[in-house]
This record gives structure tokens, sequence and C-alpha cells, in this order.
């Protein structure tokens, strides 16, 4: 079992664990892929000079799933994770549950993140789309993936947080700082009140998950609960999972054995040299989604599929619009199991995509979650803290 | 029967930007191989594109100038196909919503006067160039030219012979030069052309098996492809010598011949999509103005004011045939007032010196403003003509003022009558046959005393008051 991909010897500064998607100068990225396998970028993500300038340090790489698009790393070219009970763990969560750094920053991609943060028992926050830089961070779903941070308090995941956050010209999507300026840790927020249950979502989950909601209404002292029908969200899912293999097709496109990165020993013409590299250093969940984005990006399935999820994103958006208006966030289950093991992703190689029915909703409107006590509340734009608030009163932290 | 053809263009400007379309690396042609490259421009991963506002306002100018509809907000779609020239394995081009729409172009022909309809008009980025090295028997690559924007201009398929394409090609680039959205020079590839061609029956509304040649470079090679497709279309309709499909061809102008390249069932399916990365551009009024504002007179309509200002048709045909040539002129002639005189220096003198540096007229950087002064210079006798030729080949290569500059080095003509009287009396005592031989009568000697004194003067007198200084003291 490999946490580390990357370990720094001197680590000046509390420290932050990275998720081997973020770039970095001084330690290989490989975004858990045979094709970077020892990619050494010329330049630091954005990230790292705030996180610097903050007092962090970065103590090393985590082991990811490749392109972080999986369930819980399982697909990375240097082997899963698993605890000493053979669950599965994401590298970077683990790395934090057990001391060695105060928080890791992940990309959140389609929430492989946010369950591992679940899995082991994290706070976690995934914040507004174009609140922290994407530069420098290794793309997979330009349209919907954010960084993300995971700590052990609501308060460590809060101070980095506002340590990363803020415009970035580098970044064409990069909000303006006076919308960033509303993540840092003493912006002004409003409490949250009143919070929706999704109940089509919660009622697909298993029984320990469905616990595990009740638990967290039954912390969450003075806010109100009501359930909606939420039907609606499902649909986020396939919508979600066209748009991001759509991107994720692309954005790998570059990787073809001619520049860096891996290349195949055998081939006899261009169309060979792209051939034998991508198949021998892709992994199997990643060639799938590339032939599933390549599929549904083609002449005749652009308007019936991609341009439809398109217009599917615009629907979800109007619909938490319109019940924000009555409700501060909504809760929901991050997964449908409390825990997962290789079993369980050897029987179904796209359980990501199954899973991600409870993932997509905030991915694909670029809303924030936070993943508390194993279930996630996606939130207003722009109300981390009042999120990050909440999860401090439900853990009961500082008592 | 007769036959008709049917021809539309798409023709690629590299933009006259100083940096790239979406980093800050130099758009500049040439340089070394590879200089001018950065991680975002070779597809490393972790950059984002960041769209260069100037690209927007010349792809915006390049339509007005070809009269087209602006789209208010236009964006950027993702175009998929793997070439080791494409670092991303995408080329960012605009595919959903372009720049520009609707446009026309008129054009002159032996037939007569045409209006040239213009589709669209898209901004995009090029690609690499794919070097082979003989001495490794390699192929390597050259990103220099990956990322320097374009424009690409799809006509509708209004053009029927390789006269009217020709015609369309001089009118476009004229605009096109006149309002500095680039340079069009086909030989460094800044200017490059698609011809789609098909032909049918004359009269005839249904179109025929079209074909495209991708990558034309030159004026003659075009005219030759689009002689020698049309032949090999009307023979395979008539005689059945082959039969013609949908395909790109390439056009080999050494053997003057094309060669099926790919088929349509063969083409690669770009999968278009909406980069997610690159935020709709949003034209406001403010902006549209400002470049709407900026936009030069058609190169006719400039000639007609220089005609108006006193020049022959002549000269100003002479002027419109670069845009540098009319900008020096116009500030030339603000300053000095001389419409005659600021083109004659620009025409004749200026356009010696560049011809001597091998430089174009659209290379002319002088400042008009510098060069109206010194036509004022000699319109007031204050710098004879020779020694202001001296001082127009300095302000090519320094930015002076001419008149400081003539002062500086004595090249001010004297109205000193004292100085004047000082050096004929010094060259008649110095030369007393040639004064006695023209008290008798021998008037030849004169042009040589009146020379002998112009050279000691340096040529900075006023020769009428010299002439009048020398008869005085052969008197």
């Amino acid at each position: 079992m490999k946490l580390y991909t990357a370990k720094s010897e001197n680590v000046s500064g509390k420290p932050v664990v990275l998720d081997d998607t973020i770039l970095t100068k001084d330690m290989p990225t490989a975004a858990g892929s045979k094709m970077l396998d020892g990619y050494m970028s010329l330049f630091d993500a954005e990230i790292i000079s705030k996180l610097k300038d903050a007092g962090f340090g970065i103590c090393g790489k985590a082991n990811v799933g490749e392109m972080a698009i999986d369930l819980l790393g399982e697909t990375s070219y240097y082997g899963e994770c698993t605890d000493e009970s053979g669950k599965l763990v994401g590298a970077s969560a683990e790395i934090v549950k057990n001391g060695e750094a105060v928080a890791a920053i992940s990309m959140d991609v389609c929430g492989s993140s946010a369950r591992a943060a679940a899995m082991s028992g994290l706070v976690y926050i995934k914040p507004t789309y174009g609140t922290v830089s994407r530069f420098g961070t290794i793309p997979a779903a330009c349209s919907g993936e954010c960084v993300a941070v995971s700590a052990k308090t609501a308060s460590e995941c809060r101070e980095v947080l506002s340590a990363i956050a803020g415009h970035d010209d580098k970044d064409g999507t990069s909000l303006p700082e006076d919308k960033c300026a509303l993540l840092k840790a003493d912006a002004p927020r409003s409490e949250i009140k009143k919070i929706a249950i999704a109940k089509a979502l919660v009622d697909s989950a298993s029984d320990e998950v469905k616990a595990l909601i009740e638990s967290f209404k039954a912390n969450a002292d003075g806010v109100e609960f009501a359930p909606i029908d939420a039907n609606e969200l499902t649909y986020a899912q396939a919508a979600w999972n066209i748009l991001m293999s759509a991107e994720v097709c692309n954005n790998v496109s570059k990787y073809d054995g001619v520049k860096y990165g891996y290349r195949a020993a055998e081939f006899s013409n261009i169309d060979e040299l792209y051939t034998n590299s991508r198949t021998e250093a892709f992994g199997y969940l990643l060639k799938s989604t590339i032939l599933f984005g390549s599929e549904t990006l083609s002449e005749d399935n652009y308007m019936k599929v991609y341009d439809k999820a398109l217009r599917v994103r615009r629907v979800i958006v109007e619909y938490f619009d319109k019940l924000f208006a009555d409700f501060d966030a909504v809760l929901m289950p991050v997964s449908s199991k409390t825990a997962y093991t290789k079993a369980d992703t050897d029987a179904n190689t796209y359980i990501a995509y199954d899973e991600s029915i409870y993932t997509a909703p905030a991915s694909i409107t670029g809303l924030p979650r936070a993943v508390v006590g194993g279930v996630q509340l996606v939130g207003k734009a722009f109300s981390e803290n009042s999120l990050l608030d909440l999860a401090t009163k439900v853990r009961k932290e500082g008592k | 029967m007769k036959y008709e053809t049917v021809i539309g263009l798409e023709v690629h400007v590299e933009m006259a930007t100083e940096s790239k379309i979406f980093c800050s690396c130099s758009a500049k042609f040439g340089g070394e191989q590879n200089d001018h490259v950065c991680p975002a421009c070779c597809g490393m991963p972790g950059m984002l594109p960041i769209v260069n506002k100037h690209v927007v306002d010349l792809g915006m100018t390049a339509g007005m100038m070809l009269n087209c509809d602006i789209n208010r907000t236009t964006t950027f779609d993702k175009k998929s196909y793997y070439y080791p020239d494409l670092p991303n394995a995408y080329q960012t081009t605009q595919w959903f919503a372009p720049v520009c729409v609707n446009g026309t172009v008129d054009i002159k022909t032996s037939k007569g006067e045409k209006k040239v309809r213009i589709k669209q008009i898209h901004m995009e980025e090029d690609a690499g160039k794919l070097v082979h090295d003989d001495w490794t028997d390699s192929t390597l690559v050259d990103f220099n030219r990956t990322s320097v924007p374009l424009i690409e201009i799809v006509s509708q398929p209004d053009l029927s012979s390789a006269e009217e394409v020709i015609a369309y090609l001089e009118r476009l680039r004229s605009l096109l030069r006149f309002a500095k959205v680039s340079d069009c020079r086909w030989e460094q590839g800044s200017m490059r052309c698609d011809v789609n061609l098909s032909v049918r029956p004359e009269g005839s509304d249904v179109l025929g098996v079209r074909t495209e040649m991708k990558n034309m470079n030159s004026l003659s090679a075009i005219e030759r492809a689009i002689e020698y497709e049309t032949a090999r279309h009307i023979d395979a309709i008539e005689n059945g010598t082959e039969v013609l499909v949908q395909e790109t061809r390439r056009w080999d102008d050494i053997k003057g011949k094309s060669y099926a390249m790919r088929t349509k069932e063969t083409a690669g399916d770009y999968r278009y999509f909406p980069d997610p990365n690159v935020m709709p551009v949003v034209i406001d009024d403010e902006w549209y103005n400002r470049i709407k504002e900026t936009l030069p007179d058609l190169p006719e309509v400039k000639a007609q004011k220089f005609i108006e200002l006193g020049l022959t048709e002549y000269d100003a045909d002479q002027l419109i045939q670069s845009r540098a040539l009319c900008d020096v002129f116009e500030a030339a002639y603000k300053t000095s007032g001389l419409a005659k005189e600021s083109a004659n220096w620009i025409i004749t003198d200026c356009m010696t010196i560049l011809n001597k540096k091998q430089m174009t007229a659209d290379m002319l950087s002088i400042s008009g403003k510098a060069l109206g002064e010194l036509i004022k210079l000699v319109a007031e006798e204050k710098v004879n003509r020779g020694n202001a030729k001296r001082i127009l080949a300095v302000m090519f290569d320094e930015d002076i003022n001419p008149q400081e500059y003539a002062e500086k080095n004595g090249l001010i003509v004297s109205n000193d009558t004292g100085k004047l009287e000082e050096v004929v009396k010094a060259v008649c005592a110095a030369d007393p046959k040639s004064v006695e031989d023209y008290k008798n009568g021998k008037e030849k000697v004169f042009m040589a005393l009146f020379g002998q004194c112009m050279k000691q003067l340096q040529g900075n007198c006023n020769p009428q008051a010299l002439k009048e200084a020398l008869l005085k003291e052969l008197q």
C-alpha cells in the first residue's frame, strides 16, 4: 500500500499533503497514471505559494486514482489503499487521519475525495466553483472540478480554505476578488437554520448511511429539517457523467506519447506511437471514460447527448436556486455505503459512475459541498463559512 | 454542355498581435526553433487559457472591414484531432458562436462587379510545425507557431472562376493589411487558403460533388489548381474518367496535379464542444464603439480624399498600396500642409531608401510628422534638397528632429550675406584668371566660379543670393 507518491524531507510550517493531481516543481506529479509516472512540472500550482504564505508546508504528495475520477483511488497506477480491515481509503485522507498532515488538498472531480473524507471520518469542504485557482492542477473535468480541503476539524478546514481562496488572473474561470473574499475565515456569514433533506437520495442509500443522516440531524441543535422529494437531483448523475467523460476524454488527449510522459517502446508510425502509448499507459476506467466521452461528443450524438446534458445542468442550477429561497442547505448522503472493499470495485468497474448520484448535484452546479459525520451538505454559493460553522456545531468542536 | 464552377474559400490569416492567443509568448514570425514557447503552448497540464483581448479587437476589426455582424457574445470551442504539431490534441477555435457573421466583400473582375458573401469569421489558434531532420531521420516539432492567433474567413460558395478568386483574395488582403489585422504574407504562411470547388451544368441549382484543396499558399498555385480541378471535374462528368467523391485533395504545384488525401468517410470527427476554461467573451457597446472608431477608411475612400487634397490619381493609388504609406503621408501633410510634396517624398525618396534596404512599403516606420517638418524646411529654403535627402536617410535609422539635426550638422542654408560676400571674394581672389576671362566676355566661367563658391559653402546658401553676390563681385 502506497499512501505517498512523494515525500518532502524538510517541511517548514504546518504540514499539508497534496493529492497527486496538484502540480509541484520539486516533486513528481502523475495523477495516479502510468502515463505521467515521474512527470516533473515546470511550475507550481497557484495554491502552493498561497499555502506557504499562510505558514503551511507541503509534506508530500498522496496517491490518487487515475485522474481522480474513480471511487476511492482504486485505479491508481501505484495501487489502491486500504485500512487494516481491508476497507478502501483515500490516501491523503488517511495521511490526515494518521496525524501526519493537518489537512489534505484534493481535486474534487467526481467526489472521490469527498467520499474519502467520509470513509476516514474527516471534515471536508469543496468550495464554490471559481473561488480557488485551478492553475497548476491536472485537468480532468474543468467545468466542475474544484480544489477541495479535508481535515480532522472544521476549523482546520476553514484555515486552509481561507489561505487558498482568492482571485487568480491565470485562471480564466476565477471569480473576482470580492466573491473569493467571502471564503476568508473572518468574512461575514449567515447561520444555517433550515435544511432540506433530499429524500430520493437518502432512500437509495444503505441503512448505515441513513443512520448517519439521522445522527447528523440529532446533533444539529436548533436547525429545522424538512424532507423534499428531490427527484430532479437524481438527473444530475447522468448529466455529470456525460459532461465529465467528454471533458476527461478531451483533457487526457494531450497525453499522446509525443512530448512527455510514457511512450511505448514499439511503434512503426505516428498512429502506432499514439495507440500503443495510450493502450499501455492508461487504466481500464480511464479508457472506458475516454470511449464514453468520445461517443457523447461525436457529431451524431452531440445534440442528443452532450447538449442535452448542458441543458440538464441548467435545470439543476435553477432547481437549487428555487430550493434556496426556502432552505439554507440540502442534506444528502455522499455515498451509498459507509465502507467499500476491493471486491466492490472489482465487481463493478463503473461503481464511481453509479456512486456519483450523490456527488453529481454539487459537481455539476459548482455549489459548495461539505462532508461531516459521513454525510453531505450542499450549500448556497459562497456559503462555505456557514457550512463549516454548522459542521463545528454538529461535531461539538471546542466543547 | 456548358458548365459553371462553384467555389467557396476558407482563408486563414495570422493576426498581427505581439503575443499568442492564450498565453504571453511572442507571436513573432521566425526565431530559433521552440524559442517562443511556454508550458501552455506546449500542451503541458495545469496551464489555463487566458484570452488575448487584442485578438478579439482584431477579429472585430476584420469583421467590420468585411461588413459583418459582430456577435456580442462570442465563445471558444475545442476541436479534437491528433497530430504531433497540435500539442493539446485539440485546437481552440470558435464553432458555436464565431465573432463575426454575414459579411460581404466587393470584387471587380473583367466581368464587372460582384458581392461575395461572407458566412463567418472565427478566431482560433495556429498549430506548430513539423521539421524533418535528415541527419537523424526523424521528425521534430517546432512549437513557435503553436497558438499564434488566426482568423478564418469563410465565404459562401459565390465565386465562379480563378479570376474571381484572385480578385477576392487580393481585396481581402488589401482590406486586412489596411486595417492592420495581419501582414498577410503568403510566403511566410500568414495567409493561407482552402479552396472548396464543385462543377455543375450552367443554370443548374443543384451543387455538384465538392472537393477541397487545403493550405494553398500562393495566388499562382491557387489559379492553376482551380483550373486543373475544374477540368478534372468536367472530364469526370462528361467522359466518366473517374467517379467524383467528396474528399480533401492536396495540390502539387510542381507536378501541376491534385491528389486525393482523404474522403468524407475517413475524415475525422472533430468532436467540437464549448471550452469550459474560456468564459464567453462579451463585447459591450464601449468595446464595440472603440473598435468602430479606429476603423480606417477603405483604401478607395482614402484615395479619393487624397485626390481632393490635390494628388494625382496615380500618386493616390501608390499611397494606398500600403497603410504605412498612408499614415506617413497623412502625418507629413498635416505638419507641412503640402500634399504634393509629401506624396513625392514618400513615393520617390522613401521608396528608394526602402528598396535599398530591401524593405517593403509596409515597413516604412519613419515619423510622418518629422517628414512633414523636413518638407517644410525645404519649402522655406532653409535646407536644400540634397541635404534634405541626407537627413531623410538618417530618419530611417534614428528618431531625429530634422531642424535640430540640420542645425547641429551645419546643413541649414545660410542667409548671412556677409558670409556670402566673404566666400565670393575669397574664391575670386584665388582664381584671378577666371575673373579676368569673365570680364573678357567668357560668361561660361561664371558657373565654374559659382560652383566653387557653393562647394565652400557646403551647399548651405540660397542659390539666388549667391548668384547675385557673385555677379556684383564680378562687375
